[in-house]
């Protein structure tokens, strides 16, 4: 989007790009290419930027969504701070962020260092392609196919049963000890494909040269994993942090349909509570309260993870 | 990936310059209505009552209902049908939601510019206390009688349908819509199991308990039971804590009557109950992971001995089992009447918009008298006024849900339910019992968070 202005050489010389900036010329072009972009702008207004004001503006009151509301300044957000319930919702996604992004990452990277050396065997990308399906079916169905694995007398406790585990048998998602971390699993699941995929696109685009250097020098698979594919990889992997971080913090469906939140509380997450508070409990204000928080949390992280986006990558 | 994903520095400050002034200028206005009270009370209970929608000219009524149930959905169909017969000037449009989709979509559809004509409204402070506080729905009580509703119901039901016009007490005041069926929560039981363990059909909570110890011993689950989604704990909690607190104490609390605490003996005595029957195994293994829907099926099969929940299993169970499948209502004690989480369904209201109201009304009417009744019987459902012929083949499901019907209603055994009390209490409660029967919650710790949820609704009030 940000490629209309005209580019000569400020790449080569970032002092003679700096004097430019000054001298006016550039301003005039840059208003310009708002035009093309007013469009864009116009619906990101109506339909994004108006409802994030009043979402904001909501959370500042008591409502129940029907009748009239009562100002509230900052009580629900004092709320939100107070209520170990919420409190717990916010610490449980962050437990998530660990199944829904590090472990996926951690394999993916493992798994495409595997598969592009053995590029040359047959069938690598229906295992690719089967990898990434997950990513491709809905959440809904996700959920409730793992519901079915998950329960008492469901696939996981019959596949531990035939290998004499029947001790460790249990309802995974009944279970206050298990909920959390059986949920987490789901989203590893999902998440390992869209990483793998990004991965294995990124290794294809380092250099040769640089894997065969490595050979030169006598590093072994992981010598050369380290060395050359891992620093090769931190954009993707930098991408691969900020969706999957993003799809953790976010969850909402797949809790809705695999656990309503429970056992108990043991599973409720930020943005299932905005869902129920909103839609179920009438504490419209509270909901909207816990999604602005939740946006900034979100906002932070990201922000956070594009600071390790390498400063120069790479063309 | 080059310089092109990352934005220059001017725009990143352009894009907050703009969100900022966006923000600035949604946020001009209070969110809902700007304190007025309700609008349409005025029109109330003085003008008269056409009863002849014939004369009303070409009108449509939008309705929305929560009947997607296999027998409630075939009732309805054929009622909107024989209406549309009767006054073929009159076009009705149907609008079908389950349940949890209702209740989450009416308050929007409601507090639109074009609500709805006619709308099912679930009791108690959640929802219809809530419409009736902003002022959406109508009082119908000229209607009632001009239609005669008021003779026809026992107060006892017909209270369930009324709120004050804030909103704030519920069972009195104006009355805002009319039911169609009876609903009742018990125990559903395998005849033949229950024959080849040498027992009869309990009725009081001591008699069930001996029946679920023998059950258990004999190497038979006694009950199937499915918690994952949360409603079926509120059910068979319910069934419990109206034998051990009895009538009065959950008439008090749900109904804010005032002198009760959810702290007090008999509902921490349900608690330690259910607990024990966790801890017993009397319910099915891994129940907080498997869904009501699995527990109901595996009863069908004939896993379990006993079933707890409410009269619309009935149409679901009575096709898998045949006369197999029975029913009954606990007592609190031998010879008492029984006593049982119930009610009406969905009351059938008139929104406040609705530019038919007599039609509407006329509409409610339709399907509450006699013969909308009866045609609610012949597809499966128990009416709330049961048609005097109407008599289920004896030895069947649906027998045994009239008896128990009849005997709970007529002898005011009737609890209301328990997620009635506070907006949040469904969530609360829900969620507490998931901890309590799991151990996470003693039972005392248990009675301490539903009263906690309870005193801050009576503070917010």
């Amino acid at each position: 989007m940000a490629a209309t202005a005209p580019r000569p050489t400020t790449r080569k010389r970032p002092a003679d790009a700096s004097r430019r900036r000054t001298a006016g010329r550039r301003d005039r072009v840059q208003w310009k290419g708002y035009l093309y972009a007013l469009p864009a702008l116009t619906v990101l207004t109506v339909f994004l930027l108006v409802p994030l004001g009043q979402l904001v503006r909501i959370s500042l009151y008591h409502w129940d969504g029907l009748s009239a509301s009562t100002w509230a300044g900052l009580a629900n957000y004092t709320e939100i701070a107070r209520d170990p319930q919420l409190r717990a919702s916010f610490g449980h996604s962050f437990v998530l962020i660990f199944f829904f992004a590090l472990v996926p990452i951690a394999l993916a990277l493992t798994l495409a260092a595997v598969t592009t050396r053995a590029a040359r065997l047959r069938g690598v990308s229906v295992f690719r392609a089967v990898i990434f399906l997950p990513q491709v079916v809905a959440m809904v169905v996700t959920a409730t196919a793992w519901t079915a694995v998950y329960a008492p007398e469901g696939v996981l406790n019959k596949a531990l049963n035939t290998v004499g585990l029947e001790s460790v048998n249990r309802s995974w998602l009944g279970d206050f000890g298990t909920a959390l971390p059986a949920v987490g699993l789901i989203g590893t699941w999902l998440e390992i494909g869209l990483c793998l995929v990004l991965f294995i696109a990124g290794i294809g685009q380092i250099p040769r040269e640089l894997y065969e250097a490595a050979k030169v020098d006598g590093a072994g698979a992981v010598r050369e994993f380290f060395a050359v594919t891992l620093p090769g990889l931190r954009g993707q992997i930098t991408v691969a942090l900020t969706l999957t971080v993003i799809a953790a913090l976010r969850t909402f469906d797949l809790v809705y349909v695999a656990t309503h939140g429970g056992p108990g509380n043991a599973t409720s997450l930020p943005a299932f509570e905005v869902y129920n508070r909103a839609f179920n409990t009438g504490q419209v204000g509270s909901a909207c309260a816990i999604a602005v928080v939740l946006t900034g949390v979100i906002l932070l992280l990201t922000f956070l993870i594009t600071k390790l986006q390498p400063e120069d990558d790479g063309s | 990936m080059s310089d092109r994903t990352r934005p220059a520095r001017p725009r990143h400050l352009a894009t907050a310059v703009l969100a900022v002034a966006c923000l600035a200028t949604a946020a001009a206005c209070a969110p809902g209505p700007s304190g007025d009270s309700p609008k349409s009370a005025a029109k109330s209970n003085a003008s008269p009552v056409s009863t002849d929608p014939a004369t009303a000219g070409k009108v449509t009524l939008t309705e929305w209902d929560q009947n997607t149930d296999t027998g409630t959905n075939a009732s309805t169909a054929a009622l909107n049908k024989a209406f549309m017969k009767k006054y073929p000037n009159v076009t009705i449009k149907r609008v079908s939601r389950s349940f949890s989709d209702l209740k989450t979509t009416l308050k929007l559809a409601l507090s639109s510019d074009n609500p709805p004509d006619v709308v099912q409204a679930n009791q108690g402070y959640p929802d219809m206390g809530a419409f009736v506080k902003a002022g959406l729905l109508q009082p119908v009580d000229r209607f009632a009688k001009a239609y005669g509703w008021n003779t026809a119901f026992p107060s006892q039901l017909l209270d369930l349908n009324k709120f004050s016009t804030d909103g704030k007490t519920w069972k009195t005041g104006n009355l805002y819509g009319v039911s169609q069926t009876g609903e009742l929560v018990g125990v559903f039981y395998n005849r033949a199991k229950l024959k080849s363990l040498g027992l009869t059909a309990p009725t009081t909570l001591a008699q069930f308990e001996t029946a679920l110890a023998k059950a258990k011993a004999s190497g038979l689950l006694p009950i199937s039971y499915g918690d994952s989604d949360k409603s079926p704990g509120i059910h068979i909690f319910g069934v419990v804590q109206a034998a051990t607190a009895g009538k009065d104490e959950v008439r008090k609390l749900v109904f804010n009557d005032g002198g009760a605490k959810w702290t007090d003996a008999g509902t921490v005595k349900a608690g330690q109950t259910l607990r024990d029957w966790a801890t017993k195994g009397y319910l099915s293994s891994g129940f907080n992971g498997q869904s009501g829907d699995q527990a109901a099926a595996a009863f069908a099969q004939g896993k379990s001995l006993f079933l707890v929940d409410g009269t619309w299993q009935a149409a679901t169970l009575a096709p898998k089992m045949g006369k197999n499948a029975g029913f009954t209502a606990l007592s609190p004690s031998a010879g008492a009447s029984p006593l049982t989480q119930g009610g009406v369904g969905l009351a059938w209201a008139v929104t406040s918009k609705s530019k038919h109201p007599d039609v509407a009304a006329a509409y409610l009417n339709f399907l509450v008298d006699q013969q909308g009744m009866q045609v609610s019987a012949d597809n499966g459902n128990l009416p709330a006024l049961p048609p005097a012929d109407y008599k289920p083949a004896a030895g069947t499901v649906q027998a045994d849900v009239l008896d128990a019907w009849t005997a709970v209603s007529q002898k005011d055994g009737l609890l209301p339910y328990l997620d009635y009390t506070t907006p949040t209490f469904y969530d609360t409660l829900t969620a507490a019992i998931q901890e309590l029967t799991a151990g996470q919650l003693t039972p005392q710790k248990f009675g301490e968070t539903l009263q906690s949820d309870y005193s801050s609704f009576q503070q917010s009030k």
